[in-house]
């Protein structure tokens, strides 16, 4: 198939291949989900982000 | 040269105008999370790409593939199972929300806060001071290899010509991170391997064609003349495993495949990218461009390496390897020989692309290794720490710079770039995956016992990397000085251990270590503590 005859390499590429399919499956299935909206984790990010404003300033 | 020293220019330019608007729109911290969460999914997703790949990717890999086959792609099926789902899905949604639920800026800090342990948090920043040198360099390596051959100028020259470049862009400093850039960047790398595989194929006649060509070379005479030095190791052709059991299975298995494969996994500049992420929305939505992405590159780089041996064959009779003159040269010379000159611009932009975004996240992860890891907490120094900062990244490019140079003093018929980036990401995985683990999944685990798998694994993997793999303790030269021969147990009842890679011992010992230390230590962190590090998990 394909031109491999070892069914290792074979394998190898077909889960190239599948596990790149998985990948955009799981993409499109979760594309909306694991949004954060809540005011809480809202603030809690922005204490995170000057934190890391200021790492950025000492790099 | 003049055309690509031009497209080189605008390139630079362009880069410096995205990074500039970028800047301009997240100047406060809301700023940036309402930019952050109103920002195109593809572009949030092409930046952690370009981030992920390197020159050593395309170039190290590439060329290994070049030389060992297609078995390769065994390390493009974990780079896209582990190094994006597993990655993504199960550490990097616990990672993003404990990263701040502990104000964690770094991983060695992601594990100093949760286990209230500034030892802990100094050891990983030293480590990750000390060791990452030796994967930039091999990054640096990649893309000089690139501009030697591509330019026809020596590789010291191309060197440093490649480092100023990336300096110059490591010290623009708040291009670091910008989305719009890595996103060009990602774009451009992935116009370019698109370009390769179909070239590559197409040239050959088609998919099935190609792999069939490559597959009947083997048998060739004068090619068994030229592979008679792999086989010998176990090399059974470029579309077959290697021999099982072989010095050359036990380095593509242990090293190549399964330390970068399983590694990635723990590498600290990849970590951070996690906590930087908006929500685990974009988490979702990165694994669907990122398995593309991954494909695209490592795929492509190892299809392309290893089909490059019919082409090479075709022209003047030779494998990739002896054409090249040596295995990180196969990708630099197959783009020279074969592909449009246009192209090879493209494809430079593409290198220099790649090697951007990875050093910059390298230096980034150095830099506030020792800076805030080692300095600010371990020591717990107060002041200064800018200035030890800045001198940690210039003395870290300094060294890889040097190391870089040195690389090439190797013997060329070595994978050194895979090896060297192999090194790294085996020593990682070794000394943090099962902290990581526990960091992020055992709620009352000591840090005890997680520092005891971090010192082990690390100490094991060291004495492992200098004394018993034969491969890097002979280019180290540490073992031969004290001992009188490349690994200390050649020659001896134990000589097979020398073919294996350090993974394979060190990181079972660093979980054993672990799982000792939480039968023995009591956890010591209050309740009150682990309810701030897991809350919302």
């Amino acid at each position: 198939m394909l031109g491999i005859n070892d069914p290792w390499i074979l394998l190898a590429y077909m889960l190239c291949i599948l596990s790149t399919l998985a990948c955009v499956g799981y993409g499109i299935c979760n594309w909306n989900k694991g949004a954060e909206n809540e005011p809480d984790e809202f603030s809690e990010e922005a204490k995170w982000e000057k934190g890391e404003s200021k790492v950025e300033e000492i790099l | 040269m003049l055309g690509s020293i031009i497209a080189l220019l605008v390139y630079l330019f362009i880069i410096t105008y995205l990074g500039y608007l970028g800047y301009r729109h997240t100047k406060t911290s809301a700023d940036y999370l309402v930019g952050g969460r109103q920002i195109h999914p593809m572009i949030m997703a092409l930046s952690y790409g370009s981030t992920f790949i390197s020159t050593s990717a395309i170039v190290g890999f590439g060329g290994a593939a070049g030389t060992l086959g297609m078995g390769l792609l065994w390390l493009t099926f974990l780079n896209i199972f582990v190094g994006i789902f597993v990655a993504f899905v199960i550490f990097g949604k616990r990672t993003r929300k404990m990263g701040h639920n502990l104000d964690a800026h770094t991983f060695p800090e992601l594990l100093g806060n949760r286990f209230n342990s500034k030892f802990m948090q100094g050891f990983v920043g030293m480590i990750i001071f000390l060791f990452m040198p030796i994967y930039a360099a091999a990054v640096l390596k990649g893309g000089s290899d690139f501009i030697q051959t591509h330019f026809g100028i020596s590789y010291e020259v191309s060197l440093l010509f490649f480092a100023a470049v990336v300096a110059v862009y490591v010290w623009m400093g708040g291009l670091k991170g910008v989305m719009y850039t890595d996103a060009f960047q990602g774009v451009i790398m992935f116009v370019g391997m698109v370009f390769l595989l179909v070239f590559a194929y197409s040239k050959l006649g088609g998919v099935t064609e190609a792999h069939s060509q490559l597959g009947a070379l083997f048998e060739k005479p004068e090619v068994q003349l030229q592979t008679e030095k792999l086989v010998k190791g176990g090399f059974n052709g470029w579309i077959s495993m290697p021999v099982w059991g072989s010095p050359i299975w036990w380095s593509l298995v242990t090293t190549i495949v399964m330390g970068v494969g399983i590694g990635v996994l723990a590498q600290p500049q990849l970590v951070v990218r996690f906590m930087t992420v908006k929500s685990n929305r974009e988490l979702n939505r990165a694994v669907l461009s990122g398995g593309i992405f991954i494909l695209m590159m490592t795929g492509v780089a190892f299809i392309v390496g290893a089909l490059s041996n019919v082409l090479f064959f075709n022209e003047s009779g030779k494998i990739a390897i002896v054409a090249a003159g040596g295995n990180d040269k196969i990708i630099p010379a197959f783009i020279k020989q074969f592909v449009p000159s246009w192209y090879g611009i493209i494809f430079f932009l593409a290198l220099i692309a790649a090697a951007m975004s990875t050093l910059s996240s390298q230096f980034h992860a150095m830099g506030t290794a020792i800076g805030r890891d080692v300095y600010e907490k371990a020591l717990n120094q107060k002041g200064n720490s800018i200035f030890i900062t800045k001198t940690g990244i210039l003395v870290a490019i300094l060294i890889s710079v040097l190391l870089a140079y040195m690389a090439n003093k190797l013997d060329a018929s070595m994978q050194i770039i895979a090896t060297g980036t192999a090194l790294f990401f085996g020593l990682c995985a070794a000394s943090f995956l099962p902290a990581y683990i526990a960091t992020l999944y055992i709620r009352n685990i000591s840090a005890k016992a997680v520092l005891s798998g971090i010192i082990t694994g690390f100490v094991v993997g060291i004495i492992w990397i200098f004394f018993v793999h034969e491969k890097e303790a002979s280019s180290l030269q540490l073992c031969q000085l004290l001992f009188g021969k490349p690994s200390i147990v050649k020659d001896t009842v134990l000589t097979k251990l020398a073919m294996v890679d350090p993974i394979i011992i060190a990181l079972p010992a660093s979980v054993i270590a672990t799982l000792i230390g939480a039968l023995v230590s009591k956890n010591k962190v209050s309740e009150e503590h682990l309810n701030t590090c897991f809350k919302g998990i």
